[in-house]
């Protein structure tokens, strides 16, 4: 009978770069920058590090394809080094690497990282698609971008609640208002302005109905963490951040073409949140979670998930959201980093960026963002789009 | 007796008021002023996109199967080598043993494709003929030819049996008058001086054809109803009325002021015109002119009833119009003028033709699974069924979506994607019957559109590939026309 991971791995040691235009940086420079950080918090040397698992997405701007560049850049020993890419899942799948590893009985200690170099493209937005999609794809699929993408999701969950687009709009922009708030306290964040629900709602509008500052960053970025096995953490740090669930779900191909899904949430969030949930031993996540990291690369996912988390009941995240619950004195402070939307968004980081925030957190080290005893945080991605996709979701505590 | 089984046609949506054209570009040259409006093909249109759609207005209804051959008549087909009637029968779902092929290089060939498909009926060597027809010619900014070509295509199925209109008879002339001529890889037409044109050339071929025509059939000119010839001048349009003895009911009256001159497709959206208009024993002559003339006669019968109001033809089209209000755009969509794509327009990925070949069905051909099962419908091809219910493995029948309206089911309009008519518009559509997928979107601004409104499948110029010279096809959403 199959145990989970709950409770088998402690992250001893976590690294972020500064995220943002790193026009100063190369993709081994961002991962030297996370790594030094991430080796001196877990007090280790590299000859401690038994495996590496790095992440990077679009390999076409950053540094290619397999886990070469990583060895390269950091001089590891010839040591066991996977690549792993999973859209923007590829930072927290670096980790589950890592921490299932350790889980096995392969390894003691493993290296996770996670880099992304997205800012030599010469434009706005992600890269264009490629070869992400596949040539296939390219000749049936839409001319689809990721903030367009979404947007058809806000359409739909507008519709099916009765929204008009400005009610709907100006809840997109209290999230994100909130976020920038965030990112405002945070050194490490892309963009660190506060910005008001009145601007956000002037915006250009990008896709419709998403304007502007309903959209995350595109940044440059690395963060990298240290996971051992559970019993010898304490002998790192009196601190170790122990790992209870780790969980990914995958789009079935029902959303895209089967035609009983309303548009209005995303399906596989609600089965890896099941799953992950049940693995965490967590019964009633709206009272037993401290704090959440969401893969808010836009708001109007951010709001469907506060739902498909089972933490807003449906339709009304949106009423949460207006009562501050998800606010830094709310009672789950949502994106106390800033989230993607500030903290900026480097696809293969952001998942071990999101974990290097819950850990800080959790050890009372997060500063001026410091959350009030927290126990538990979560930390969600989704890669592709709501019709298809994959969602990854950790969740760490003491 | 070949004759024709059914005709369909196609107008764009978009149409310009010439003043827009003439306001533009007036200064140039202020002889060019031409009255009424033209018909202006979207972004993502061509001569066969827009044919493809006057087969898909051909074929309502019609069973396929006996459809051995199909032409296609264009002086603007995509491609040099690679054939247009291929696309055009694949997208249209037509058997694959069949006869093709593109009858181009001068404008009466729409009505010798007509004449070619009637003569493969006549000899037993085709059951049904399809014939598509279509132009878009472009003229540069400031010339006659950008105020009087217009965009549009036609279609006539040609059969042996229950045919709506029996061909009685035809007479072509065949002469090298270089009027207008377009070199390899050139853009443009040439032209003589119109005089040449009109003394020596237009006002003698159509007479010439005609009479010959009347004089094979022995029919006089009275005994014909409807008569379909270019109006290329409007003077001289008159003058041959009545070189040949014809009444004003007579002469099919010009698309000239909605569509514009239509080249090749222009005597046969004109014969579609007539055929919509005409009752049992009437006599319909078609002239197709360009280099000399072609001469066609027709008789319908009674089954011409049982077709009217079927097919959106040319009446249907013409009323489902849509006013460009930007002379501006459509040189940007013709590549008159350089605009700004950005680093991210730049991007087209190469095409992989091994791989468009495999997918040929489902990718211009719409063509998607049933799974014989539970029954679902799902696009694109699939072995394993999306049904969670189900999940059966190869048990799937063909099943195509390109006829099958929809609803939309959400959308967006996407600033960020590149598009030569932003925003990019796309959406999910759930197919009746079943199915859903994500198409583009086209023909429709932003702020018409609805989620659970109607839409159909039409088929569209996906992308352009300049650097490896390759058309990408494939169907997008639009509005269902009323």
């Amino acid at each position: 009978m199959a145990e989970g991971i709950r409770d088998k791995v402690a992250i001893i040691g976590m690294g972020c770069t500064r995220f943002g235009e790193r026009w100063d940086a190369n993709a081994d420079d961002l991962m030297v920058e996370a790594f030094k950080e991430t080796i001196e918090d877990a007090g280790i040397e590299k000859k401690d590090i038994q495996a590496a698992w790095f992440g990077s997405c679009f390999d076409e701007v950053n540094v290619g394809k397999s886990a070469v560049p990583l060895s390269l850049a950091l001089k590891l020993p010839f040591l066991p080094v996977t690549r792993v890419e999973n859209f923007c899942a590829t930072g927290s799948e670096a980790l589950r690497g890592a921490v299932y590893a350790v889980a096995s009985g392969a390894y003691d200690i493993c290296l996770a990282l996670g880099a992304e170099k997205l800012k030599d493209t010469g434009y706005g937005g992600l890269p264009e698609f490629p070869s992400a999609l596949g040539t296939k794809n390219r000749l049936i699929f839409p001319n689809i971008t990721a903030p367009g993408a979404f947007a058809m999701m806000a359409t739909r969950y507008f519709s099916r609640y009765g929204l008009s687009p400005d009610e709907g709009k100006e809840i997109l922009a209290m999230i994100s208002a909130k976020s920038h708030r965030n990112g405002a306290k945070n050194p490490k964040a892309h963009l660190r302005k506060e910005v008001s629900v009145e601007k956000i709602l002037k915006a250009p509008m990008v896709a419709w109905p998403l304007g502007l500052f309903d959209c995350c960053g595109v940044s440059d970025g690395a963060a990298a963490a240290i996971v051992c096995r559970a019993d010898m953490a304490k002998d790192f740090r009196p601190d170790p951040v122990y790992i209870k669930s780790m969980q990914i779900a995958l789009s079935s191909g029902e959303e895209m073409m089967y035609t009983d899904w309303d548009g209005s949430y995303v399906k596989s969030t609600e089965k890896c949140a099941a799953r992950a949930y049940g693995e965490a031993g967590i019964t009633n996540p709206r009272e037993e979670i401290s704090m959440m990291e969401l893969h808010d690369c836009f708001s109007i996912t951010e709001l469907v998930t506060y739902e498909d988390l089972g933490i807003s009941p449906r339709g009304k995240a949106g009423n949460d959201v207006r009562n501050g619950f998800f606010d830094m004195d709310g009672k789950i402070p949502c994106q106390p980093d800033g989230g993607l939307k500030c903290f900026g968004h480097p696809i293969g980081a952001s998942g071990l960026r999101m974990m290097y925030e819950m850990y800080k957190q959790l050890q009372g080290k997060a500063g001026d963002r410091q959350i009030e005893g927290p126990r538990i945080g979560l930390t969600h991605n989704m890669g592709g789009f709501p019709a298809m996709n994959l969602i990854s979701i950790s969740i760490a505590g003491l | 007796m070949a004759g024709i089984v059914s005709y369909g046609g196609y107008v764009p949506r978009y149409r310009i008021d010439r003043k827009l054209i003439y306001k533009a570009m007036g200064w140039l040259n202020p002889a060019t002023f031409m009255p009424g409006e033209k018909a202006v093909a979207n972004y993502d249109e061509d001569s066969l996109t827009m044919a493809v759609a006057a087969g898909v207005d051909c074929l309502t209804g019609v069973d396929k199967s006996e459809i051995d051959a199909v032409f296609y008549a264009s002086t603007t087909p995509p491609y040099a080598e690679r054939q247009s009637a291929e696309i055009i029968a694949t997208a249209l779902d037509c058997r694959s043993d069949i006869r093709t092929a593109d009858l181009t290089d001068t404008l009466k060939s729409g009505t010798t494709a007509i004449l070619s498909a009637a003569d493969a009926v006549g000899a037993g060597s085709a059951r049904e003929a399809l014939v598509c027809a279509c132009d878009m010619r472009i003229g540069k900014a400031g010339s006659v030819q950008e105020e009087i070509f217009g965009d549009g295509a036609a279609a006539i199925l040609i059969g042996g049996k229950d045919v709506i209109a029996e061909l009685i008879g035809s007479f072509s002339v065949s002469y090298d008058f270089v009027d207008h001529w377009r070199g390899t890889g050139e853009r443009f037409d040439q032209q003589w001086e119109d005089r040449f044109i009109r003394d020596e050339g237009y006002t003698r071929f159509i007479v010439e054809a005609m009479k010959g025509l009347e004089k094979k059939c022995h029919v006089q000119s009275n005994e014909i109803t409807h008569v379909v010839y270019p109006c290329l001048y409007a003077g001289d349009f008159r003058k041959i009325a009545r070189d040949l003895g014809l009444s004003e009911s007579q002469v099919v009256i010009p698309l000239v002021g909605q569509v514009g001159y239509a080249g090749t497709a222009d005597p046969l959206m004109h014969l579609v015109k007539a055929l919509e208009e005409a009752g049992p024993g009437d006599r319909i002559a078609v002239i197709g002119y360009g280099t000399g003339a072609d001469a066609i006669l027709f008789e319908a019968t009674d089954r011409i009833e049982g077709l009217r109001g079927s097919r959106r033809g040319i009446g249907k089209h013409l009323a489902a119009r849509r006013e460009l209000r930007s002379y501006e755009k459509i040189v940007a969509f013709r590549d008159l003028l350089s605009t700004e794509k950005g680093i991210r327009g730049e991007i087209v990925a190469r095409t992989a033709l091994s791989e468009l070949w495999r997918n040929r069905k489902q990718v211009l051909g719409l063509y998607g699974s049933k799974c014989t099962s539970c029954g679902t419908p799902q696009y694109p091809i699939q072995r394993v069924c999306v049904n969670p219910d189900c999940g059966a493995i190869d048990e799937m029948e063909p099943y195509c979506f390109s006829g099958r309206k929809g609803s939309l089911f959400t959308y967006t309009g996407d600033n960020l994607a590149y598009s030569p008519n932003p925003p990019a518009i796309y959406g999910f559509v759930d197919f009746e019957g079943g199915g859903r997928y994500w198409f583009d979107l086209t023909d429709v601004d932003l702020e018409e559109l609805e989620t659970d409104m109607e839409v159909e499948m039409s088929f569209r110029k996906k992308y352009v590939d300049e650097q490896f010279g390759i058309h990408g096809y494939f169907w997008k959403a639009v509005p269902v026309m009323a």
